[in-house]
């Protein structure tokens, strides 16, 4: 490192002291006295920063740090949240067991398949929603700021009413199908209907989100290139796939990132989805997350060990989620 | 950055601001001190003087006391609270309520392993008092000066005391439990209404009950089943036995049990038959199907006939009634306990022993339902006289005292309530979804190990 710019720099001149019509003769005090001003202030200029910092850091490392390194050490013990100071050491086994844990491998496949159901058509509605909202329209920003409003709602609120459509007996959604000679759903109870639903909880919540940010990115395409496009006689569904999905790569890839995260991280709306015990994900566990799966075992049958290891191989998937898109991103700009 | 814009600070710092930047740094210095020391504060034991909601003063030099419950205990509702307040001007008394058990003892467990968090008062339920007596007894005061050991159900008072002899928790209530049904849909299938003739049809075997759903199934009103939820036949049926999920030495032997393997069977039998509604109870749904009287029995302590009163229809009122079961079986019924941690633990305690004293059950019964854990409440008019609007005035004091001397003396183990949810959650309710009964004991037993495997 090189040592700051102004440490060779003179100290202030002396209180009151106007400039003075020639340098005055420095009596070996002042200059002892400007040189510790000077180290206080070189001090000062190297320290300061830091401590600006600081909070940041001190937050992350109480609320971040510590307990990554907690659950890693309680992952390779037994432990129960009854006595989390009684802790016995297991090695690898809260690991290996994950192998022939068919629980977490459900939980595992559950993930994925929600994730794909609800993350895919949320992103193409995004996009065709802010192509939608890119023309000229009336009243815009309304529009703007109703997309964004499923977004603000809380979570928890949201599920509620979910489930109260959903309801297989009682259900709206179940009594409008009704009028077209559906039989009753049991949304909650077979596996494909309750994962699309809960899908469709995170797709009404993410998709206004996700379109504001495609629209954002579209409003920076110059529009000359729709113009050109126009001259050349493309409809604007060419123009959308020829000009529009073209300069929106990175913005795809940013959501889609961020989309998978979330998606792997799912974790409140099918809590909140169950009817019987929460964690358990339906009583099959046929809408179980990882997440859920996590708390389950954590907070629900109290072992903290298992749940331990449950959380370091979600946050070791989440690495390679953020590994694939680096890689990704990369060959996208290296590309273009 | 720094390069441009450090020199040209520099330029502006005439003397006078040279203070001025001092100060501003002892500022800065001061409010990152300050943040951190919030930080590892915020980190340090905070159960004893800084939890601010728990039993600090209430204003006006009172005492606050404070009361983690869940589910309805009732205790506001019937106005003892108020009541309290009244005999002791200085105590303030506050309770926050967690609607579901689930959500409510996680939290709590946690809590008591950081003493920090802790309400003065906490409720527990019966299925979790095991588990909290056995790893937890130091943690809470001795309640046995407090209660008077002599007013409670002898049972009820070892279920609350540790090995050592230090009483955790006061009981509240009991759920001796009996069969309450629908007079109006019992007559339109033909069968007795008269509550005598009714408990006659079952006495002394669950089979019966369900021969009984048979018969109510063949003339039965469109669109209602005998009884509401598989969960709540189960928990009749393993409620009357004496040994359920843990053997009296603590060994687990729900998987080996026959009583419990019988009343899965004849649960998974009415289901398979369709007599039993495919509900939950306490969801939302099940709620509805009382509300829109679909079903024409079910399994009832007292305490649920104010679950009843609350959900039904109006106009349904006096068509209820209460017979008695096939067998003497327990349903429910909580603690309340005084942890160490708080800060007014003599206060606490005796508001916790006030409140399960006799009379205050006694009020409690006759405004809410909980049936009282103290003998000596039995004969007080309010529980001997007590009668209920949706039953038709039926004397449920006089139904239900028997039956409480009745209960068997049950084992609870520590996991009671992960098996009983598996066993009810994860399994019978299956059946009413189509799968066969085996599938649905694996279904709940893989669950069930699975949670209980540490």
């Amino acid at each position: 490192m090189s040592p700051p710019h102004d440490t060779a720099a003179a100290p202030p001149a002396k209180e009151g002291g106007a400039a003075p019509a020639r340098p005055p003769v420095e009596s070996p005090e002042t200059l002892r006295k400007r040189a510790r001003l000077s180290r206080r202030w070189q001090r000062d200029v190297r320290w300061s920063p830091y401590a600006f910092v600081s909070p940041f850091f001190l937050l992350f490392v109480a609320f971040g740090m510590f307990p990554l390194i907690y659950t890693a050490w309680a992952s390779l013990h037994t432990v129960e949240l009854t006595a989390p100071t009684d802790m016995e050491w297991a090695g690898l086994r809260n690991y290996t067991r994950i192998f022939d844990d068919e629980f977490y491998w459900n939980a595992a496949k559950n993930t994925f398949t929600i994730g794909i159901i609800s993350t895919v058509p949320q992103l193409m509605m995004a996009l065709g929603i802010a192509h939608l909202l890119n023309y000229k329209l009336r009243a815009s920003n309304f529009f703007r700021v109703v997309m964004l409003a499923p977004y603000a709602t809380s979570i928890a609120a949201a599920t509620l009413v979910f489930v109260l459509l959903f309801g297989r007996d009682y259900g709206m959604i179940n009594w409008f199908l009704g009028l077209f000679g559906v039989d009753n759903i049991d949304w909650q109870n077979d596996k494909w209907y309750a994962q699309m639903a809960v899908s469709s909880i995170v797709i009404w919540r993410w998709t206004g989100y996700n379109a504001l940010i495609y629209l954002a990115a579209m409003q920076a395409i110059p529009q000359d290139l729709y113009e050109s496009a126009a001259l050349d006689g493309a409809s604007r569904w060419k123009q959308f796939l020829h000009v529009t999905l073209p300069s929106l790569r990175p913005t795809i890839l940013f959501t889609v990132v961020v989309s998978t995260i979330g998606a792997s991280q799912l974790f409140a709306e099918p809590l909140m989805f169950d009817a019987n015990k929460g964690a358990s994900g339906g009583p099959q566990h046929q809408f179980q997350t990882l997440g859920l799966y996590m708390y389950e075992q954590g907070w629900v049958n109290q072992h903290l060990g298992r749940a331990s290891a449950i959380a370091w191989t979600m946050f070791l998937i989440l690495i390679v989620v953020g590994i694939i898109n680096y890689v990704i991103s990369r060959r996208l700009r290296a590309s273009s | 950055m720094r390069a441009r814009t450090l020199p040209h600070s520099r330029l502006r710092s005439g003397g006078g601001t040279r203070i001025a930047r001092r100060t501003r740094k002892t500022v800065v210095i001061a409010a990152v001190a300050a943040l951190s020391a919030g930080l590892l504060a915020g980190c340090a034991d905070d159960g004893k003087d800084e939890d601010g909601s728990s039993s600090s003063d209430g204003g006006g030099g009172k005492t606050k006391i404070t009361l983690g419950l869940f589910g309805s205990f009732g205790f506001e509702e019937a106005g003892l609270y108020d009541e309290y307040e009244k005999l002791n001007p200085k105590i303030d008394v506050e309770q926050t309520v967690i609607e579901r058990n689930e959500n409510y003892y996680p939290p709590l467990v946690n809590h008591l392993t950081t003493n920090s968090g802790l309400q003065d008062i906490q409720g527990i339920e019966v299925g979790n008092i095991a588990e909290v007596v056995d790893k937890y007894a130091d943690k809470f005061v001795d309640l046995s000066k407090y209660g008077k050991e002599s007013d409670y159900l002898p049972w009820k008072w070892e279920q609350g005391t540790a090995e050592g002899g230090s009483t955790v928790g006061l009981g509240t209530d009991v759920g001796p439990m009996a069969i309450c049904y629908r007079k109006d849909m019992f007559e339109a299938a033909g069968l007795p209404t008269d509550r005598e003739e009714v408990g006659k049809l079952w006495t002394g075997d669950w089979a019966k009950l369900v021969e009984v759903g048979k018969d109510y199934k063949a003339k039965a009103p469109k669109g209602t089943t005998f009884m509401d939820s598989p969960g709540g036949l189960f928990n009749a049926i393993v409620g009357s036995e004496k040994e359920r999920y843990y053997d009296a030495s603590g060994k687990v032997i729900y998987k080996t049990n026959p009583a419990v393997k019988k009343a899965f069977d004849l649960t998974a039998e009415a289901a398979e038959a369709g007599l039993i509604g495919n509900q939950t109870q306490f969801q939302q749904a099940w709620d509805t199907t009382i509300a829109n009287s679909k079903f024409a029995a079910m399994a009832c302590p007292p305490w649920m006939l104010g679950y009843i009163e609350g959900k039904s229809n109006p106009e349904n009122a006096g068509k209820w009634d209460v017979a008695t079961p096939p067998k003497a079986a327990n349903w429910g019924g909580s603690f309340l306990s005084v942890p160490k941690s708080g800060k007014n633990t003599e206060e606490a305690a005796k508001l916790a022993a006030w409140l399960t004293a006799p009379e205050q059950q006694a009020k409690l019964f006759s405004k809410r339902g909980s049936f009282p854990t103290a003998q000596a409440a039995y004969d007080l008019p309010l529980v001997k006289d007590a009668k209920n609007k949706m039953t038709g005035d039926a004397p449920i004091g006089q139904i239900y005292a028997p039956l409480a001397a009745e209960l068997p003396v049950q084992v609870v183990g520590a996991k009671d309530q992960i098996i009983q949810q598996g066993l009810t959650d994860n399994g019978v309710i299956l059946v009413t979804q189509g799968k066969s009964p085996k599938e649905a004991w694996e279904n709940a037993v893989k669950t069930i190990d699975n949670n209980l495997e540490n």
